[in-house]
């Protein structure tokens, strides 16, 4: 790739510089060394950009090696705003450093941030945020905050996505903003975009990962997304929904835990393949209700799966915890491969999966027998990994393959690496416990290594011989003896004391060789370890209590050497003991059972894996790695008995509600269902792999989330009425809630909008049979107002919509008494939808009357579409004003002969109300004619999207013809580019729009107006001043002027020193607010409050062009 | 100087200055320090709050209580943080957090920084990082946001921050420009995250390595205990523009498990076996995969050896023979044995037919260089080992690792059938090579 060590010396050519990172342990270059620090304060503050460079590389450097560069802060922070990028970068990284250090000096570079907060470029939005959420002073926390706010409705995925990044900073800045982060995050759930997804779960589960109620709307569509998110997230993501989970499904397992084990072995001996139908098992569970899996849960499981081959080990994991914690367990088979996969990883990635794995093969067995081989263990491995890998071997082990695992367990006990064998010994011991079949087999192998010549391994040895014979002692008495001989050998107190235990416990059986071994160890008491000293006095107390004859001298001697030793332990049960077991006049009651007490059957050991219901914690985590509970370790929750509401998944509310106002939405609610099918796809968020499934269930669902567009249909119908009259909107909900249970039931394949979509298509063409339709409300006001507008003939759906959408901005300002239309929505629900129509019929007639629209261009034109009897996508010819400017698309020499403008026609585009529509004029200047006119491979920043006009199939020479396409610029001046085709040539185009027609006219009264732009002030306001043009006499020239430069609508005004406008961005629905006031002498003020700041400062320099001039 | 944004009055900055700063259980990586194999830490960084770097003296103590440099646990719990490391290229990467995260994520995350170093600087070593620290703080800071990654796909990062050449090197110290990208980057925004956008090459070319490892255990009778096949599919793309390549093979049923870069199309493999993709620019791993089934592999050397010791005598016989075995008709090249003889073993002294070999009194690791190996006439290493004078005989047997290469074959027999281009106009030159590689082979005596 690159070349490496030559850049080494990165500041070659100056010699004079020393070189940094030369020698890490001698900071006396910078530290301690005060003129080199004048040094550097001297060189940032030159003009040299080279200079300041320099000083903020050592800077850096110092900072990386620990040392400390506060002192400097003063001479850094001057930099924030210095040109250069490189230098800018370096003093973010210092400031991000030291601020909290020296609050109020950081405080000076604040500014710099919120500045950067309006820059046009995301980038730098996102950096400035990025690195104001990183200093962290508590003084500005209120400017944080209300940055991230605005980040979060940011235009830009990649700045909203800093956004989640911020708010779990801000969170642990100043936990008490904790319930604004919330709105945030609640917020940012929403958001459609795999950029966001990851970033916003995390910051969830900082913030409040209890709020499990947050996810439910969100579910299904972070199902679909997954894939498509950046793998960091991934892994976020998949641990919250196992948690999800946990607390929304049932067990898949429940009918099993009843069997338990026998069937499990039965059943994974037979097949642990992946099985697409798992259906209950058969007969035996008869009885049992059969489960039926949610399709929510079937779709966690299947968009996860495709994850296991994720090349990022954390993904892979955090999909096979998802599948052991969720699975029904015929699925969790297919982990297996993965996780064998990831062992031939890092060594450190293969010691954490080995330990998941250790824990899982406890439990599912049969998982992971096929893969034994891959858990042999190479000479190279580290310890720690050998050891795992025994474990898992271990835990593997059956009556079928046992003499295979032990064929290698007797090469790894000839291993140089002693660990590694003793850990061997034991695994073997493991193994004869459980295995009844071996436990003779591995006893004889086991004494042999009992003459091994490694003192490690004979201790080892003795200590699990020791635990064998507890089991089965009788057969065994030579072993015993063996053992009483090694004695002499065996230094290892941990051997010595099993073999004394030993002899103590089972001296019956070798009635002359205990007496002699007490002998030998009496003698070298003083010598021995505290726990070989214990059972010493151990072996003597039985020994007296059996054989007192041959002992008890020397039983005494033992506790009297005992009485006087160092250790209390050891003098408390010598006195203990001697209590016990010597009678005396004064001893007790106890003294007659001391037989019992020390001779009693003492119950086998049972070999135990360490990974034992290491499983109630969640897999993969850190809790379960350590096996205790790390700080922040959310429990994973039992299955609930009973499956809380499904249906809290639904998905009905458009997700952009949330945060634009009702007024907002009112704008967008045209008639989305006929072309909801459609939209469907086009969703930005829509992932090339996740295509919607067959899958009952879940199909609608996902359909429905994706759409967002089609939703928004959904509640259109009640919306309007909503923002009058809540009572309206309850009954609305308790139909809807009908709608869903009777959507459940059909189970359909079809989306809920399509199908309400064709419905009301049908209706369209058979008018007549309209009332009788009960389910989708809005759809009726649809047709209903189609009705109502049978003089104006053939008319057309869409264009029926636009007038719809016209009357329905109105209604406001024609102040229709809401009492009216109150009592009518309560005479029956039915009659809803008609109350649009209420709304409307005075419309057309009071229009020309109301003053505000007086010059409102684009209204004219609106009206104008009243009359049209054209299809919209045959020319909306444009309104004879003059105002309207035509752009250039294609030259008509670049074209060869075909000639292409545009023009932003101002008028909704009604397909999709949150594009903006543009006009396109097609003129044929050749002599030949053109055809197939069509847009290709549209290249478009992500979200925004291109509603294509349909394809001209035949141009004559000479002529010309125009068509309306739409277009979603996410309010952007982002060009959307892309190729405009005939049957011969395709040229590329591209077409960006101004500003201020990216909004479309808001009408509002006076106090509207005033309570509007009260809550856009601080960073939402920008005020600038200018001096009017020469041509700007009067207000009408104003208006004129700023009506030309965005589609915008005047607002009443009592003071005619004031003109306002107002508008709506069209794709997200935010308020943009002007105000010119007029002074004495040419001079005036201009304002423009708006939530998307960056709009707001492009309009501003418009306006302020167009109003100079 | 900028304004000062919010005016506050003193008493009030005085007044919240002097309110404690809660810390939350902060998520994911808090800091990191790069530790060298002399336990000094030579780099740190804090993403959060500064951790005070006595809380590496947890890790030197599992340091110093490790036998082995990998020894080390990988997860090391002290009382108020947890300190997750990696050892790669001798030098640890201890990264600090303070709560519940999934080891894997953080161990993961460590690997990537490793791998981007190496990529950017070609080593990643205490000196290169030292001599590159400007660079590598840039990047640390890129790579993670709050502990969070951030951009840690390597095609964006080096948009964002210039990786070092020494054309480079030169023209900034005499312009005095910068290694940071003068323009934005906009990978990180567009619907491909992975690939630059912009991107031009005269001459268009794409190469593709099918790379497979033979992982085996031999025993002692020479019959194969456990033999897979790890291959990769690493590839080097150079080509203008978006290009959407299909690459297929003729017997897709071989892959056994696979594992992709995030720019494969999931759903396309599972449904035609054909790999689909917009390939990041320059040099990525494209898929790796496993080929389990035993009676596949092929194991390609055989190994005759006969180590012994003789109870009672102060010498050891040492002979060792190798020889191909299935090898396609190939050449086995680069053969290099080594194997770790008992701690008992004082010196060897023997005799290679061929290529030269090594013994470490100190380690007891004996390495032999063997080269190619001939058919006709096999390589074999033969002589005398000296073991401590009335020592008894060491009761070990030492494992004999093999590395081998050979060129032109994949030994799964994995082909690939054509590699198309969609998207683009030119005809960008296409090739393939494949090789075979040992990777664990260890031969047991």
């Amino acid at each position: 790739m690159s070349a490496s060590s030559a850049f080494s010396d990165e500041k070659g050519g100056s010699a004079s510089e020393p070189e940094y990172g030369h020698d890490p342990a001698s900071g006396g270059i910078f530290s301690s060394d005060y003129k080199r620090h004048d040094d550097l304060k001297e060189m940032l503050d030159s003009n040299k950009d080279s200079l300041k460079l320099e000083a903020m590389k050592r800077i850096v450097a110092m900072i990386a090696r620990g040392k400390n560069a506060s002192d400097l802060f003063p001479a850094v922070v001057k930099n924030v705003a210095c040109k250069n990028i490189e230098v800018k970068k370096l003093v973010y990284v210092y400031l991000v450093r030291y601020a909290e250090e020296q609050q109020d000096l950081a405080l000076l570079s604040i500014s710099t941030f919120q500045r950067g907060l309006k820059d046009p470029n995301q980038l730098i939005r996102a950096s400035a945020l990025r690195v104001l959420s990183s200093i962290r002073v508590t003084i500005i926390v209120p400017i944080m905050m209300l940055a991230i706010k605005e980040a979060a409705s940011d235009m830009s995925p990649y700045v909203r996505k800093t956004a989640a990044h911020a708010i779990p900073k801000l969170h642990s800045l100043d936990p008490e903003q904790k319930d604004q982060l919330i709105e945030v995050i609640e917020k940012l759930l929403a958001d459609k975009t795999t950029l966001v997804a990851g970033s916003v779960v995390m910051a969830f589960e900082e913030v409040c990962p209890d709020r499990i109620d947050l996810i439910h709307k969100n579910y299904r569509k972070l199902c679909n997304l997954l894939i498509d998110v950046e793998e960091w997230g991934q892994v976020v993501i998949i641990n919250m929904l196992t948690r999800y989970a946990r607390t929304q499904f049932l067990n898949p397992n429940i009918n099993e835990s009843l069997l338990e084990e026998n069937s499990e072995k039965a059943f994974y001996a037979s097949d642990d393949e992946e099985e697409e139908d798992k259906k209950a098992e058969p007969a035996t569970l008869a009885k049992r209700k059969p489960y039926v899996m949610d399709p929510d849960h079937r779709l966690l499981l299947r968009n996860t799966k495709p994850l296991l081959q994720s090349r990022n080990a954390a993904v892979v994991m955090a999909v096979a915890q998802l599948y052991f914690h969720l699975a029904p367990k015929a699925e969790v088979g297919i982990i297996a491969k993965a996780l064998v996969r990831l062992m031939r990883s890092h060594s450190e990635v293969q010691y954490v999966v080995l330990q998941n794995v250790a824990t899982m093969s406890i439990k599912r067995r049969g998982m992971f027998e096929p893969y034994l081989k891959s858990f042999y263990i190479r000479s190279t491995d580290p310890t720690q990994i050998k050891v795992l890998k025994l474990e898992v071997l271990t835990n593997l082990a059956n009556e079928t393959n046992i003499s295979t695992i032990l064929r290698e367990f007797q090469t790894y006990i000839k291993s140089m690496d002693k660990d590694f064998v003793a850990a061997s010994i034991q695994a073997i011991g493991r193994c004869a416990t459980n295995i009844g079949e071996v436990r003779d087999t591995c006893l004889n192998g086991l004494v042999q290594l009992l003459s091994n010549r490694d003192e490690l391994v004979v201790a080892e040895s003795v200590v699990v011989i020791k635990k064998l014979l507890q089991m089965q002692p009788e057969q065994h008495s030579d072993i015993i003896k063996h053992m009483a001989k090694l004695i002499d050998n065996i230094q290892v107190p941990m051997a010595r004391a099993s073999i004394l235990w030993l002899i103590g416990e089972y001296c019956e059986h070798v009635p002359k060789i205990a007496p002699d071994v007490l002998r030998k160890m009496a003698k070298s008491f003083t010598n021995e370890e505290d726990i070989v000293k214990l059972q010493i006095i151990n072996l003597a107390a039985k020994l007296y209590l059996t054989n007192s004859k041959q002992s008890k001298l020397l039983t005494q001697y033992v506790l009297n050497l005992a009485k006087y030793d160092q250790n209390y332990d050891i003098r408390d049960r010598a006195r203990f003991i001697r209590q016990l077991i010597v009678p005396t006049d004064k001893s007790g009651a106890l003294s007659k059972y001391a037989k019992k007490l020390f001779l009693a059957l003492k119950p086998a050991p049972v070999l135990e894996s360490p990974f034992k219901d290491r499983d109630h914690f969640q897999l993969g985590s850190l809790s379960h790695l350590l096996n205790a509970k790390a700080a922040g370790y959310q429990e994973l929750p039992n299955w609930p008995e009973s499956a809380p509401d499904p249906s809290v998944r639904n998905v009905e509310i458009p997700d952009w509600s949330k945060c634009s106002s009702r007024k907002d939405r009112k704008e967008k609610k045209v008639e989305k269902p006929f072309y909801s099918d459609s939209e469907g796809e086009s969703g930005p968020t829509e992932s090339a792999d996740s295509e919607s499934d067959s899958g009952s269930g879940s199909a609608s669902a996902s359909g429905s989330d994706e759409s967002g567009s089609g939703s928004e249909s959904e509640e259109s119908g009640e919306e309007t009425e909503s923002d009058e009259e809540e009572e309206d909107e309850e009954e609305e909900k308790k139909k809807r809630k009908k709608l869903d249970k009777t959507k459940a039931k059909k189970q359909a394949e079809e989306s809920a909008e399509s199908e309400q979509s064709s419905s009301a298509e049908d209706r369209k063409r058979g008018r007549k049979a309209v009332k009788n339709q009960k389910s989708a409300s809005e759809s009726e006001s649809e047709s209903e107002s189609s009705e109502s507008e049978e003089e104006s003939e053939e008319e057309s759906e869409e264009e029926s919509e636009s007038d719809t959408n016209v009357r329905k901005k109105r209604t406001p300002v024609l102040k229709q008494p809401p009492k009216q239309s109150k009592k009518e929505s309560k005479k029956e629900t039915q009659e809803m939808s008609l109350l649009d129509l209420d709304d409307y019929e005075p419309a057309p007639a009071s229009a020309s009357v109301t003053p505000v629209n007086f010059l409102s261009s684009s209204l004219v034109s609106d009206l104008e579409g009243l009359s049209l009897t054209d299809t919209i996508l045959a020319p909306t010819t444009l309104a004879p004003s003059g105002s309207i400017k035509m752009y250039e698309l294609l030259h008509r020499i670049k074209g060869e002969g075909l000639a292409v403008e545009y023009c932003f026609s101002r008028q909704p585009f009604s397909p999709e109300p949150n594009m903006v529509a543009v006009q396109i004029q097609f003129t044929n200047n050749t002599n030949s004619e053109t055809k197939n006119l069509h847009i290709e491979d549209p290249r478009l920043q992500s979200g925004m999207r291109i509603r294509e006009f349909a394809e001209i199939d035949v141009l004559a020479a000479g002529e010309s013809v125009t068509v309306v396409m739409g277009i979603d610029f996410c309010d952007s001046t982002q060009a959307a580019n892309f190729q405009l085709c005939t049957h011969t040539r395709k040229f590329f185009v591209s077409i960006q729009p101004p500003v201020g027609e990216l909004m479309t006219p808001a009408f509002l009264t006076e106090n509207d107006f005033k309570k509007e732009q009260g809550k856009l002030m601080g960073m939402n306001e920008i005020l600038e001043k200018l001096t009017l043009g020469e041509k700007c006499v009067n207000e009408h020239v104003i208006v004129e002027r700023v009506t030309a430069t965005a589609n915008l609508s005047r607002v009443p005004c009592g003071s005619d020193k004031e003109c306002r406008f107002a508008g709506k961005t069209v794709s997200s629905g935010c308020l943009v607010l002007v105000t010119v006031t007029t002074k004495e002498g040419g001079g005036a003020q201009l304002t423009v409050n708006c939530e998307k700041m960056l709009i707001g400062t492009m309009l501003v320099k418009d306006i302020l062009q167009a109003l100079s001039q | 100087m900028p304004n000062h944004p919010v005016p506050v009055p003193s008493s009030v900055l005085a007044a919240l200055k002097n309110k404690t700063i809660h810390l939350s259980a902060a998520k994911m990586i808090h800091s990191l320090f790069l530790v060298n194999a002399s336990g000094d830490i030579f780099l740190e960084k804090h993403w959060k709050s500064v951790v005070s770097r006595s809380v590496c003296d947890y890790f030197f103590e599992a340091l110093e209580r490790a036998t082995e440099p990998e020894n080390v646990p990988p997860v090391i719990p002290t009382p108020h943080h947890y300190l997750i490391n990696v050892l790669r290229h001798r030098i640890y990467f201890v990264a600090v957090i303070q709560s519940e995260v999934p080891p894997l994520f953080v161990i993961e995350f460590l690997h990537r920084v490793v791998d981007t170093f190496q990529d950017y600087f070609g080593v990643c070593t205490e000196a290169a990082i030292k001599d590159n620290v400007v660079v590598v703080y840039e990047l640390l800071e890129e790579m993670l946001d709050n502990g969070f990654p951030l951009a840690t796909e390597s095609n964006i990062l080096k948009e964002l921050i210039k990786p070092p050449t020494i054309l480079r090197t030169v023209v900034n110290t005499i312009t005095g420009s910068t290694n940071v990208g003068e323009q934005l980057p906009t990978g990180q925004l567009s619907v491909v995250p992975w690939r630059r956008t912009g991107v031009k090459y005269t001459n268009n070319e794409a190469y593709f390595d099918v790379i497979e490892e033979i992982d085996a255990i031999i025993d002692k009778s020479g019959s194969t205990i456990t033999a897979e096949i790890q291959g990769v599919i690493d590839a080097c793309v150079k080509l203008t523009g978006m290009p959407d390549l299909t690459l297929s093979f003729m017997n897709p049923r071989l892959l056994d498990d696979v594992s992709f870069h995030p720019c494969v199309r999931f759903k396309r493999w599972e449904a035609e076996r054909i790999l689909s993709f917009i390939p990041p620019d320059g040099n990525f791993r494209l898929l790796s995969y496993h080929v389990s089934s035993q009676n596949l592999v092929a194991i390609p050397v055989y190994v005759k050896h006969n180590i012994s010791f003789r109870e009672g005598s102060s010498q050891g016989r040492f002979e060792l023979t190798l020889g191909p075995k299935q090898t396609m008709g190939k050449a086995v090249e680069s053969v290099l044995v080594s194997s770790q003889l008992p701690r008992g073993v004082l010196n060897a002294n023997l005799n290679p037919s061929q290529g030269t070999y090594t013994f470490d009194p100190v380690t007891k690791l004996l390495s032999w260089d063997v080269g190619k190996i001939n058919p006709q006439k096999l390589p074999s290493l033969k002589g005398s080992m000296s073991l401590q004078a009335g020592a008894s005989k060491p009761d070990e047997n030492p494992t004999i690792n093999i590395q081998f290469k050979i060129q032109q074959l994949a030994i799964s027999g994995l082909k690939v059938n054509r590699l198309d281009m969609y998207g683009e106009k030119y005809k960008p030159f296409k090739g393939i090579k494949y090789m075979t590689k040992a990777g664990k082979f260890q031969v047991r005596t």
